[in-house]
């Protein structure tokens, strides 16, 4: 009962309460809202502080990966070392490994300090090894087996500083702890800080962390979350093509032809459940159908799709269902009652009515498959592809690769804290692909949102 | 009730269009028509009037089959249109509601264009073989729902976009482009205005012309206004049929009585 229907026996009392003083159940009644609204305030802001601290840290964090340290040096690529008998053959030159390229950089580098007039201990070739990549030999040799004129001559080099100088120079490495560290010493720090100035090192973007591949522990350096990406974009397309077009028809079906009885409802049930179920029973679905019994192969984005499929179908049947069930009844009244089948009612009335919707829920559950992790660890998509594409991955879905979240694992997993540094730089990467999914999700929505 | 009509009473003919005998529909559990018998004649408005939930627009939507939309709903008993029995497996319901056209109690054109309002069921039922014949069938549509000088400088605008009569008007055309032979009309006018409503009223004396004409009304006035038979049910029973005239002046059934002097709905 309202309290406007209680007290009817007292209606003098009631007419005396003025309506500019509110009596104590109003004024209880208000500090109860009140108190209700500051609750929801302070779990927003709560949320917001969380989500601030949260960016900060990731950008703080990652934000390194994205410069690295290079050296600018002109490498006197020596014939006598890369080219013996003087013909320039091709098949010759390759037979030069890095290892010959080596002490070529290790010489250029030595005589630029030497040149820079720095007084350091350091007088040995072998010396700077500390402060250049391994992946520096693989560079310079790249360059001239593309070039073999090249041979003979001094050419300027950019070539990666090792991931201890980098450190040094973002301030990862301090010079406390590389008495320790048995890769560097205080020494090379002092050459490095000399180098600084002179414009020999200097830290700039990395393109190569966006489009390059992985590397082994000891060059973080040079690693890059590009093949990753590929493999990420190779498993969205299966998703996209497969999902897509089942999770659709699926929901199609059920909202509008199958009959309400218990198997519909049974499935309706499990379709919602579905979308529960933790994402690594269907990793381990995937390992055990598509690897184990299909026998395709392992690390293969096809697989990857396939299980991340699984896991989005019922997201996305889940999101048509509501739009479908969005569109009013009337609609359909309408189409039904001119005369249209059933058939052409969905598809020239209710459908394009609920593709806002559609797409949105979509993209949402390609997002949440783009982020997913688990499933891929069971089926191996953790490939470790060291060279770039095309080379690795060349024939796409069927190549072992790996994916932005299983890369970042990877490489939060590595004992260099370069390789930290670089899996807060993919979370980065990923982020912006997931905020920007979500963003033309909305997009969508506002664009195409009709009204009836 | 004299005064208020605008339409003649005659029946212009005796042809039956319609007949029901024995319908029963439940929902479910619900028996929502007891037994109903009618016969509704050819170029006539027949009006359906009665309380809410007694089974007028649920016989109304039997009628077209609508009600095969609704799982629940399970309809027994011989309705014919022009003899032939509308139940019979052999019918295609979709062919049936190309015959027999509907207008809903709430305006529901698409969000589509006015033009494409109107030449939706033509177009999928092959009535035009070209885009000219197609314009025709629109604007003469149109026109029969009166709206035609209303629209023809924006067919190309939303329907969604007109004022609540102009979207029913667009309603009607929708229906009538489709050349029925029948119109079911559920409470047309019950979210219109009454400068809407009389259009509609007088659009529905136009249309019986070509028509017969079946509405469901929760107005008795409108009844009385447009129609020249009137059914009268009550908790799922067809109370009583007859002339419009003779159903508001001299009611046989004393529940016919009490509601249309208003002591009961």
């Amino acid at each position: 009962m309202t309290d406007a229907s209680m007290p009817s026996a007292t209606p003098e009392t009631r007419h005396k309460v003025s309506l500019v003083t509110p009596d104590a159940r109003t004024q209880k009644r208000k500090a109860a809202e009140k108190r209700f609204r500051m609750y929801g305030i302070a779990g927003i802001a709560t949320g917001l502080i969380f989500l601030v601290v949260l960016l900060v840290t990731i950008v703080s964090s990652g934000m390194g990966a994205f410069q690295q340290t290079f050296i600018n040096v002109p490498v006197y690529l020596d014939a006598a070392k890369l080219d013996k008998n003087g013909n320039r053959d091709i098949d010759e030159i390759k037979k030069v490994s890095t290892f010959g390229y080596t002490p070529l950089i290790q010489d250029a580098l030595l005589q630029q300090v030497r040149d820079a007039g720095i007084e350091t201990p350091l007088e040995k070739r072998g010396d700077m090894k500390a402060l250049i990549s391994a992946s520096a030999a693989a560079q310079v040799r790249d360059t001239v087996i593309e070039n073999p004129d090249l041979i003979g001559q001094t050419v300027d080099f950019r070539i990666l500083a090792s991931s201890r100088v980098d450190g040094y120079l973002k301030g990862r490495v301090l010079r406390e702890d590389v008495a320790r560290d048995k890769n560097i010493d205080a020494t090379h720090l002092d050459i490095v800080d000399a180098l600084v100035p002179l414009g020999v090192m200097q830290k700039t973007f990395n393109l190569a962390f966006i489009t390059g591949s992985d590397a082994s522990e000891s060059r973080a350096e040079s690693a890059g979350i590009g093949v990753a990406m590929i493999g990420s974009l190779f498993m969205m397309l299966v998703v996209l093509v497969l999902s897509l077009p089942i999770g659709v028809a699926a929901s199609i079906y059920l909202e509008e032809f199958a009959p309400k009885n218990r198997i519909t409802d049974i499935i309706e049930v499990n379709i919602a459940n579905l979308a529960a179920v933790p994402s690594i029973v269907f990793g381990i679905l995937g390992l055990a159908v598509f690897i184990q019994f299909m026998h395709l192969p392992q690390s293969a984005p096809l697989v990857g799709g396939l299980v991340l499929t699984l896991m989005t179908l019922p997201t996305i049947i889940i999101s048509t269902r509501a739009s479908l069930k969005a569109v009013p009844p009337s609609i359909r009244d309408a189409a039904l009652g001119v005369g249209a089948s059933k058939m052409q009612a969905v598809f020239h009335h209710v459908l394009p009515l609920a593709a806002p919707g559609i797409l949105t829920g979509t993209i949402i559950g390609l997002a949440q498959a783009l982020g997913e992790t688990a499933p891929l660890l069971l089926i191996g998509m953790v490939g470790f592809i060291a060279s770039n594409a095309p080379d690795g991955i060349a024939s796409g879905l069927l190549d072992p690769n790996s994916a932005m979240p299983a890369q970042i694992y990877e490489w939060a997993k590595r004992a260099d804290p370069a390789y930290y540094e670089r899996a807060w730089g993919g979370i980065i990467i990923l982020l912006g692909f997931l905020i920007s999914m979500n963003t033309i999700a909305v997009i969508l929505r506002r664009r195409f949102e009709r009204r009836w | 009730m004299n005064d208020m009509r605008i339409v003649e009473r005659d029946v212009d003919t005796n042809n039956v269009k319609i007949s029901a005998k024995g319908v029963q529909v439940y929902y479910g559990d619900t028996h929502a028509i007891k037994d109903v018998d009618v016969e509704i004649q050819d170029k006539t408005v027949t009006a359906f009037i009665g309380p809410s939930g007694c089974g007028k627009s649920t016989f109304l939507r039997c009628i077209n089959r609508m009600n095969d939309t609704i799982d629940v709903a399970r309809v027994t008993g011989d309705i014919r249109i022009d003899g032939e029995d509308i139940y019979d497996p052999r019918v295609d319901p979709v062919q049936l509601r190309a015959k027999v056209g509907m207008v809903f109690q709430k305006p529901n054109p698409f969000p589509k264009s006015i033009y494409d309002n109107v030449s939706y069921g033509p177009r999928i039922h092959g009535l035009a073989r070209n885009k000219a014949e197609l314009d025709d069938i629109v604007e003469k549509s149109l026109r029969r729902a009166a709206i035609w000088d209303e629209v023809k400088d924006r067919l190309d605008a939303p329907g969604t976009g007109l004022s609540g009569g102009q979207q029913q008007r667009l309603c009607i055309a929708r229906a009538v482009a489709t050349e029925p032979e029948v119109l079911l009309m559920d409470e047309p006018c019950s979210a219109l205005d009454p400068i809407a409503t009389a259009q509609v009223e007088e659009l529905i004396d136009e249309l019986r012309r070509n028509y017969s004409v079946v509405i469901v009304t929760h107005s008795m006035q409108q009844a009385a206004r447009v129609s020249q038979k009137t059914a009268f049910f009550h908790l799922g029973n067809l109370v009583e049929y007859g002339e419009t005239g003779h159903i508001f002046t001299n009611p046989t059934d004393p529940r016919t009585e009490s509601y249309i002097t208003g002591r009961i709905g």
